[in-house]
């Protein structure tokens, strides 16, 4: 069972050997981006290379700002929304930390802007790998978040992300987290829409009456003091309350005009029908994951997975509703929350707090694995699932387990 | 074919980045046009490539979807089917940026795994370096100095097809010759980058290694803490400072040499090292001042000894040095070990001036230095006037001597 299940139909896409980066370079092409604004910092910066490159060989005509810092780059990009411009911005790690006072006050104004987090560990010490905590470090602010697995799903789902944050009933900033190196850095085959067929899907950026403009005098974000801050948090709960449903048109549409089906746009299963025990995580977690389960399932072990693309708007009836299923759950995290409940990644938690209330909870296991770039091996795999047959079979767990970590 | 195929690619960041891409690609794009499928990428951790970093890209190709997965459930491959070595100095073995430990070049390779050098020099001067294995494999040279199609500048020698070529014939399962040459003509729409692979593809030469040829040295490796060893907070405990020196002739005690710390060594970013004469030397103090790794030990007798083991070969020392020819880089492949050069030249005099002469004339130098700009576009036109096949049976032709082209010949 593919990821994505391939068109019935050629559509005018040609092929390409692309990295997940430049996935997301050509969705910045093909959506017509006016203004992006780069600095760079790794694994973010192979997308401000090949826009960049785009740019200089005449083929995207867009306006390239290479800001003095993140914290520039994002404002830059928050006030070209705001005139109405489509834009485009990314960062990685301790770069996207450095925008995080821009990165703040974005939702508040309704800004829809794409953002690609090219995950990477938060350093110290210096390292340039994968890790989950940066993006979903904006977890509470009202970003809509969610991460990718394929070059192939990076520029569908950028492609999806302009057209669901610039919905009038949503206008929230979203996004898209990329695993360093996993995703950014390698080149895979990827099909690549006609630009007519995008246009098609996504219509121009219209920001209406909030758009800065002396055709529509507008003032925007004056000193709001704390008469007003409790009705400007609603309103932004409202714009997020209401993104499930724009989601759900965006992929229906998507299918539509591409022939691309990803089916449930929050989750994707794999292996669920009939699972006893499954695994969730978010990201290329997946190939090992997959891999390890095609050799378990040849030894009879029921075992599937759920890999979750959206984070925020979090699918949590849809979710509990799946994972009520299964004897066990276990949740690998690539990511992790210091003192948090039960010592767990933040998934683990979120899975934990939407299965709370449902008539079918499985005992949920938490799993840190592959921090930093580490590599999630199909052994690791394997000792997980142990586990959540440990689970499944009513043995009380240690809440979290460190998988692959020396000892 | 029925399952995947790894290929790895060393080469030197920056300098040779794009020439490793064109050729991982290449494979992939290859793969394509036989309806397979498969992935390129490089090692993430090297990324950052300073100048001459030994880096690494791979290809595997599968021949479906689910194949090509099983393959990729891991970081990088575990094995490869060829190792393709794009600087004949790499085959001293590699220290990537982000890892400890001297990695030999055949390392990855299974029994009658490929290593494919670009070299000029024959298969003893590169069993030398390559370090012995304990199963066989096969080892092809193509032709040619190393080339510099890097980042900052991308020179067309061919050398990318030509190892695409050699690739066909060295591993037809994986890729053939036809396939090859559809993903030249479609990627670079070039006649004569196709005529390139295929002149590759019928002149590589090969030999079979058996196990236990090649260097002896064992490399060496690191050990990684567990998380209850490691000091906290990040700390790395400091090292003596070290000391004086002892002359290994007179007994004279002097000098100074810093200590250094095991696991930071780096000389294998060095394509080329320098070759003091010390009879020359009117201690100046300029090369231990200048070198940018503080290489250089003061020896009791007031000279200046590099120390082989830090030296990254880039040739400051060289430059700073007043004195013509008392520095002289000379290129890596000249030597087979670290040895000091004063202990050399303090055991025998005449033995060390007679070493000296043969080095820096036998060994030309290096195109990518920092000093000698243009040099390379010298050396691609000399390469090609003398022609690359051996026995010289072909005559390079007119185009053949273009910048373009020298390496295709
Ligand atoms: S080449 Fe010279 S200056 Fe450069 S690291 Fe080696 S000894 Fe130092
Ligand atoms: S720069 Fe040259 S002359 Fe000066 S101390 Fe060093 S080797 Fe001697």
């Amino acid at each position: 069972m593919a990821t994505v299940q391939e068109p019935t139909v050629a559509l005018g896409d040609k092929e390409e050997l692309i990295s997940g980066s430049e996935a997301i370079a050509v969705a910045c092409k093909l959506a017509d981006v006016d203004v992006i604004t780069a600095y760079p910092i790794r694994p973010y910066d192979t997308v401000m290379q090949y826009v960049a490159k785009l740019v200089a060989n005449g083929e995207m005509d867009c306006e390239y700002i290479v800001a003095e810092s993140e914290h520039s780059q994002f404002e830059i990009v928050k006030h070209a929304s705001a005139v109405g411009a489509r834009v485009f911005v990314g960062s990685s790690g301790v770069g996207w930390m450095y925008a995080f006072e821009a990165l703040t006050v974005t939702p508040a104004l309704r800004i829809p802007m794409v953002a690609m987090v090219g995950n990477r560990a938060l350093d110290d010490p210096g390292a340039f790998g994968v890790e989950h905590n940066d993006a979903l470090a904006v977890r509470d602010l009202g970003w809509m978040l969610v991460w990718v697995d394929t070059a192939q799903e990076a520029l569908d789902t950028a492609l999806l992300a302009w057209r669901i944050a610039e919905d009038r009933r949503v206008f929230l900033p979203c996004a898209i987290g990329c695993d360093g190196a996993f995703l950014t850095h390698s080149q895979a085959l990827v099909r690549i829409p006609a630009a007519e067929r995008v246009r098609e899907f996504l219509p121009p950026y219209n920001r209406g009456d909030l758009r800065l403009h002396p055709d529509n005098p507008i003032t925007v974000a004056p000193q709001a003091n704390e008469d007003w801050v409790m009705e400007i948090r609603k309103q932004n709960d409202a714009a997020m309350r209401r993104a499930p449903q724009v989601i759900r048109e965006a992929y229906a549409d998507f299918e539509r005009i591409f022939g691309r089906r990803y089916g449930n746009p929050f989750f994707e299963e794999y292996e669920t029908e009939d699972a006893e025990v499954v695994l969730l995580g978010m990201g290329t977690l997946s190939m090992p994951v997959k891999v390890a389960i095609r050799k378990m399932r040849k030894e009879g072990r029921k075992v599937g997975f759920v890999r979750l693309r959206w984070f925020r708007p979090f699918p949590t009836e849809a979710l509990a509703a799946c994972l009520g299923r299964f004897a066990a759950v276990g949740v690998i995290d690539r990511d992790y929350s210091f003192g948090s409940p039960y010592y767990s990644g933040v998934v683990a938690n979120e899975v934990r707090t939407a299965l709370y209330a449902a008539p079918q909870r499985p005992p949920v296991v938490g799993f840190i694995c592959g921090l930093g770039g580490r590599e999630v091996t199909v052994p690791n795999v394997r000792e997980m699932t142990d586990y959540l047959y440990r689970a499944a079979g009513g043995e009380r767990l240690v809440d979290t387990y460190w998988i692959g970590l020396r000892e | 074919m029925d399952r995947s195929y790894a290929v790895e690619i060393i080469y030197r960041g920056i300098f040779q980045k794009t020439l490793a891409k064109h050729i991982s690609r290449g494979l992939v794009l290859a793969a394509a046009k036989e309806g397979k499928t498969g992935i390129s990428f490089g090692r993430y951790g090297d990324s950052p490539e300073r100048n001459g970093i030994p880096a690494k890209n791979f290809a595997i190709i599968a021949p479906d979807e689910v194949t090509l997965e099983e393959s990729m459930a891991q970081y990088e491959p575990k094995q490869v089917d060829v190792t393709v070595v794009v600087d004949d100095t790499l085959c001293k073995g590699v220290e990537s940026w982000a890892w400890y430990g001297l990695q030999p070049v055949n390392r990855l390779l299974g029994p009658g795994g490929k290593l494919v050098v670009t070299s000029m020099l024959g298969f003893d001067d590169l069993l030398k370096m390559i370090h012995a294995k304990d199963v066989p494999y096969e080892l092809a040279i193509v032709r040619g100095i190393p080339s510099f199609s890097g980042l900052w500048v991308f020179k067309d020698d061919h050398t990318d097809v030509r190892i695409l070529g050699t690739i066909a014939r060295l591993v037809p399962e994986m890729l053939s010759l036809a396939a090859i040459e559809a993903a030249i003509r479609d990627e670079w729409k070039d006649e004569l980058k196709v005529t390139s692979a295929r002149k590759a593809y019928s002149r590589v030469e090969t030999t079979v290694v058996p196990p236990g040829v090649g260097n002896p040295e064992q490399p060496y490796a690191f050990t990684l803490p567990g998380w209850r060893e490691m000091p906290e907070g990040i700390a790395i405990r400091n090292i003596p400072m070290g000391g004086a020196i002892t002359d290994p002739v007179t007994g004279q005690v002097g000098g100074y040499r810093a200590a250094v710390n095991p696991y930071f060594k780096k000389f294998t970013t060095r394509t080329m090292r320098p070759v003091i004469d010390f009879e020359k030397c009117i201690k100046c103090t300029l090369c231990w001042l200048q070198c940018p790794d503080s290489c250089f030990d003061v020896t009791p007798d007031g000279l200046y000894d590099v120390r082989m083991e830090s030296c990254c070969g880039c040739g400051v020392c060289e430059a700073v040095c007043p004195i013509e020819h008392c520095i002289t880089m000379v290129n890596e492949s000249a030597f087979t070990d670290n040895r000091s050069q004063w202990e050399m030249w303090k055991a025998d005099r005449e033995g060390y001036r007679a070493w000296v002469a043969e080095k820096i004339s036998a060994r030309p130098e290096r195109a990518h230095g920092f000093r000698l700009r243009g040099l390379y576009q010298e050396q691609i036109k000399a390469l090609a006037a003398v022609g690359l096949a051996p026995g010289g049976e072909e005559k390079v032709g007119r185009e053949d001597t273009t910048e373009a082209s020298a390496g295709g010949a």
